[in-house]
């Protein structure tokens, strides 16, 4: 409907994807680029409360947290990691072919990030189920062999929040890649028009540096403990 | 309107590095170095695979001064947070002497 | 709705003018509003509602009050009292009551846009903030929360019997709207500016509200992760902030001040706005300093965010820590005396007019001066120790939050009534109504500095008979400001039927706003303004008839 009111009210031709109360697709790209900037930093201290609390409890306990950290698998952490790596750079080149107006291509890259983004949450759902199966959930079910199991049940709280967190960025992220790419395979980008892509490229790149965070914080603090 | 278009092989380059990067902060972890080096290290490799993706895949390189300077007031406030609830958390223990002297 | 907003692009020809108002009469036309004056509007309605509430909640603490032992309601009832007047007042009216109400209405207006940059997350905003807080309000009444509005650990998370859970999780909802707000603001200034309209001509209304998007956004997740984690220690209690389990309680006053100090600016910095705009207008004279009370604004936005540990002087953070946070507590205090220094410095030889609007802005200089001073005390580490948790504290707040940005919300309401509903209201009626708030509310929170400093603390239903001529003092004033706030709500619904018709600028203002009819066409102006002026540029009555009425916005054959 907006469209229909963008057209109505000058004479000038309007592109359709031109909201009425901007004057041009410039000003409208902007806003909406500036928008998912301030949007990611409201993130970036919504991870900051868990990232502070992190850091308080990892330094008091340092011990606990590397030998808690024995029970995360660092293989399958290590493949999550590339996995998220890789869908970071098809996503970039998914934003590269919308530039320069390459549809199918653009499909390709869309399609192929979300594929890497599902393979991420089914490795972690793997993860999780092992957690699971060796009683490691916190609360009143958690099971703990090594010494100084409250403190070790911080760390997996820790744990589960920062990731669980992250997966739901995900899950959120591949909700909107699919959207992408309907809206790409109807045709509705183009190189003036294409902030939804570039926008939304920048929250799954987002989502990518939390993680980049979270794999040494969580997995690799004690690796050098055992090896 | 100029919108700035990067090259395909920038986007290569910087995921090379970024492989390269993990494999090294992996191999690190491995062994035990002295004090807090490990986590040092494991979070200086962070940082610049995370500078890497801001610069390049999000473009913050080629952006507006506008965007530099959200992106920095987002890792500035980040910071107050740390730095100021550390204030608190690391000079709690410094009372003890104080308190032993007074006695 | 908007639909109907296309049909009059040409100049008013008709001689029912389209205004926002009749631009669509259905509820649907506002319910699924995307012009931000409606939206701005729904808002009204909705603080509205909760300040209401609210109210109920302290007549029934000041009721209490009036005796020394507990006979009206229980110690149980009576923590669920000021819990929930503390939430509703805090969360659901004053925070969003300026931004969300007349920021929404007069912001894209006072840049000369057509609407905020993102419409349909304004209104989606709006839906978050009355899901969050009708489904807080729900579980106040099916079962209360008496943890007190700052969910302190261990009680909050241990110990507490009551709806903590549900109403932090309409809380927690209602904050993204908040977020949305400070968003949508920050980018409609940046991008939505008026030709001509640079950074150094914005109102200064325009400024405030910048810096307050600041902190609305910045602060609000950490509000969002510190309830979402006591939400999951209260459900699956794993020491988060237990310290019998490892955690530390004092990680949450961190996290919450990390917040809520800023927010105590969320309050009171578009108060500042407001007061800014009135005081100009009623002295004719430009604010003195402009840049001076543009950037304290942002000032005040930084400098908020490193001062929350003056609230943990009495927990067991490092008194180092105490000591930095108490020094740059002072810090905090210069912009904010700026602005006191400017305001003055405007009015002084300035042609001023006592009209409504203008006594609440001095009303709010001078109970905001006492509040803030108040808070220099608290902010010193030794004298805190001996007046935290005591009534001390609750007047300082209260002569921040009610003689603050209470009284600049309803000077707000004076002043833009005109603009919003094209009707103006009886003068002297609110005159007169502006003089009992004042009078209320210094009988009522006055006393409760020396309860304070005599020892009463705060949160306690019952107390010693010494203390009962200051209880009832307050009391009684409390009774006095209930007037003088139901008085505006009645002449004001009056005058929407049976006011005057508003000119379109009653004032003689200069914002941009009054360059367009009241109340406003649905896009704001006919053509989109070329401002060629700077902010608060006022005319002298010869060059206003001159130019005539100032409906027309195009105004640039001024200089
Ligand atoms: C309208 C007249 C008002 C009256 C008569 C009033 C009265 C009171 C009283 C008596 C208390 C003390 C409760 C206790 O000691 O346990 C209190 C607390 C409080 N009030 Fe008000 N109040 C009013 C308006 C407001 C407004 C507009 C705000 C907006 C922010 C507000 C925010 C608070 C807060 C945050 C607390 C602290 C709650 C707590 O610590 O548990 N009040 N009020
Ligand atoms: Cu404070």
């Amino acid at each position: 409907m907006a469209q229909s009111e963008a057209t109505a009210q000058h004479s000038v031709v309007h592109h359709p994807a031109l909201a009425h109360h901007f004057e041009n697709l410039e000003q409208q790209r902007e806003a909406s680029t500036l928008g998912m900037w301030i949007f990611l930093i409201t993130e970036i201290m919504f991870f900051g409360g868990l990232f502070l609390a992190y850091s308080i409890y990892r330094s008091w306990y340092p011990q606990v947290f590397a030998e808690a950290s024995h029970h995360l698998d660092i293989v399958l952490g290590g493949i999550n990691t590339v996995v998220l790596i890789t869908s970071s750079l098809t996503m970039a080149l998914a934003v590269y072919y919308s530039q320069v107006g390459n549809q199918r291509k653009l499909i390709l890259f869309l399609v192929l990030t979300l594929l890497l983004g599902l393979t991420f949450l089914g490795i972690k759902v793997v993860e999780y189920s092992h957690k699971f199966h060796d009683g490691l959930i916190p609360g009143v079910h958690f099971r703990y062999d090594g010494p100084n199991p409250q403190q070790a049940q911080i760390f997996f709280w820790l744990y589960f929040a920062m990731t669980g967190l992250h997966a739901l960025h995900m899950i959120i992220g591949a909700g909107i890649l699919s959207f992408l790419i309907y809206f790409a395979w109807r045709g509705r980008y183009s190189p003036e028009y294409h902030s939804p892509v570039e926008v939304s490229g920048l929250y799954w790149h987002f989502v990518d540096i939390v993680w980049i965070f979270l794999f040494p914080l969580l997995y690799l603090v004690g690796f050098h403990v055992k090896g | 309107m100029s919108e700035h278009i990067v090259p395909k092989k920038t986007y290569y380059a910087v995921f090379g590095a970024l492989m390269v990067l993990t494999a090294l902060t992996v191999f690190v972890a491995r062994f035990d170095l002295p004090g807090i080096l490990n986590i040092t290290v494991a979070l200086t490799v962070a940082v610049i695979k995370a500078t890497l993706v801001v610069l390049y895949f999000m473009h913050v390189r080629y952006s507006s001064r506008l965007t530099q300077v959200i992106v920095a007031a987002g890792i500035f406030w980040l910071v107050i947070m740390l730095v100021l609830t550390a204030s608190d958390y690391v000079t709690r223990n410094l009372l003890a002497p104080v308190a032993r002297i007074s006695m | 709705m908007s639909t109907a907003v296309i049909h009059t692009p040409a100049e008013g020809a008709a001689e029912p003018r389209t205004t926002y108002l009749n631009a669509g009469h259905t509820l649907k036309s506002w319910l699924l509003t995307l012009d931000h004056k409606r939206i701005g509007i729904l808002y009204l309605l909705g603080v509205s509602f909760f300040f209401l509430i609210g109210g109920i909640y302290a007549t029934l603490i000041r009721l209490e009050l009036l005796t020394p032992q507990g006979d009206l309601v229980t110690a149980q009832t009576y923590n669920k009292l000021f819990t929930q007047h503390g939430i509703m007042m805090t969360f659901f009216f004053l925070i969003p009551s300026i931004p969300a109400v007349f920021g929404n209405f007069l912001l894209p207006i006072m840049i000369g846009a057509k609407d905020v940059a993102f419409p349909r997350l304004n209104l989606l905003s709006w839906y978050i903030y009355m899901t969050g807080a009708l489904f807080a309000s729900y579980a106040m009444f099916a079962g209360g929360v008496d943890t007190g509005w700052t969910f302190y650990p261990p009680y909050s998370t241990n110990y507490a019997n009551t709806y903590v859970i549900a109403t932090g999780l309409g809380i927690f909802i209602v904050g993204f709207s908040s977020i949305l707000t400070g968003l949508n603001f920050i980018v409609t200034i940046h991008t939505m500016r008026a030709p001509g309209m640079t950074w150094y001509r914005l109102p200064l209304f325009v400024w405030a509200q910048y810096a307050t998007s600041l902190i609305q956004v910045l602060g609000t997740p950490v509000l969002a992760i510190t309830l979402l984690l006591v939400a999951l220690e209260r459900t699956v209690g794993v020491g988060i902030f237990d310290p019998r389990l490892g955690g530390d309680p004092v990680l949450f006053q961190h996290l919450f001040w990390f917040y809520s100090h800023p927010a105590v600016y969320i309050m009171v910095l578009p108060a500042m706005g407001v007061v800014s705009e009135i005081i100009a207008t009623f002295s004719r004279k430009p604010i003195f300093g402009y840049k001076f009370v543009a950037f304290s604004s942002l000032a005040i936005a930084v400098f908020g965010f490193l001062v929350w540990g003056h609230h943990m002087f009495t927990s067991s953070q490092s008194v180092y820590a105490g000591m930095i946070f108490s020094l740059i507590s002072y810090a905090v205090a210069i912009p904010s005396a700026i602005k006191v220094f400017n305001w003055t410095a405007t009015m002084y030889r300035g042609s001023i007019s006592y009209d409504s609007p203008m006594l609440y802005a001095m009303g709010f200089i001078g109970l905001f001066l006492i509040g803030g001073l108040t808070g220099l005390f608290l902010a010193a580490l030794g004298l805190d120790v001996h007046v935290h948790d005591t009534y001390f504290v609750v007047a300082h707040f209260h002569y921040v939050m009610v003689g603050g940005s209470l009284l600049a919300y309803l000077g707000a309401m004076h002043y833009w009534w005109p603009k919003m509903t094209g009707r103006l209201y009886p003068e002297g009626w609110a005159r007169f109504a502006a003089l009992v708030v004042f009078v209320g509310f210094n009988l009522t929170f006055f006393p409760q500095f020396i309860l304070g400093y005599l020892g009463m603390p705060r949160r306690y239903y019952t107390y010693v008979p010494e203390f009962q001529l200051l209880h009832v003092l307050s009391s009684v004033g409390a009774s006095i400001l209930a007037v003088g706030l139901i008085l505006p709500a009645i002449y004001l619904l009056w005058s929407l039927k049976r006011g005057p018709i508003a000119p379109a600028d009653p004032w003689m203002a200069t914002g941009l706003e009054w360059r367009t009819s009241s109340p406003p066409p649905p896009e704001n102006f006919e053509r989109t303004p070329v401002v060629t002026w700077n902010a608060y540029e006022f005319r002298s009555k010869e060059e206003t008839e001159v130019i005539g009425p100032m409906g027309k916005p195009d105004v640039s054959e001024r200089k």
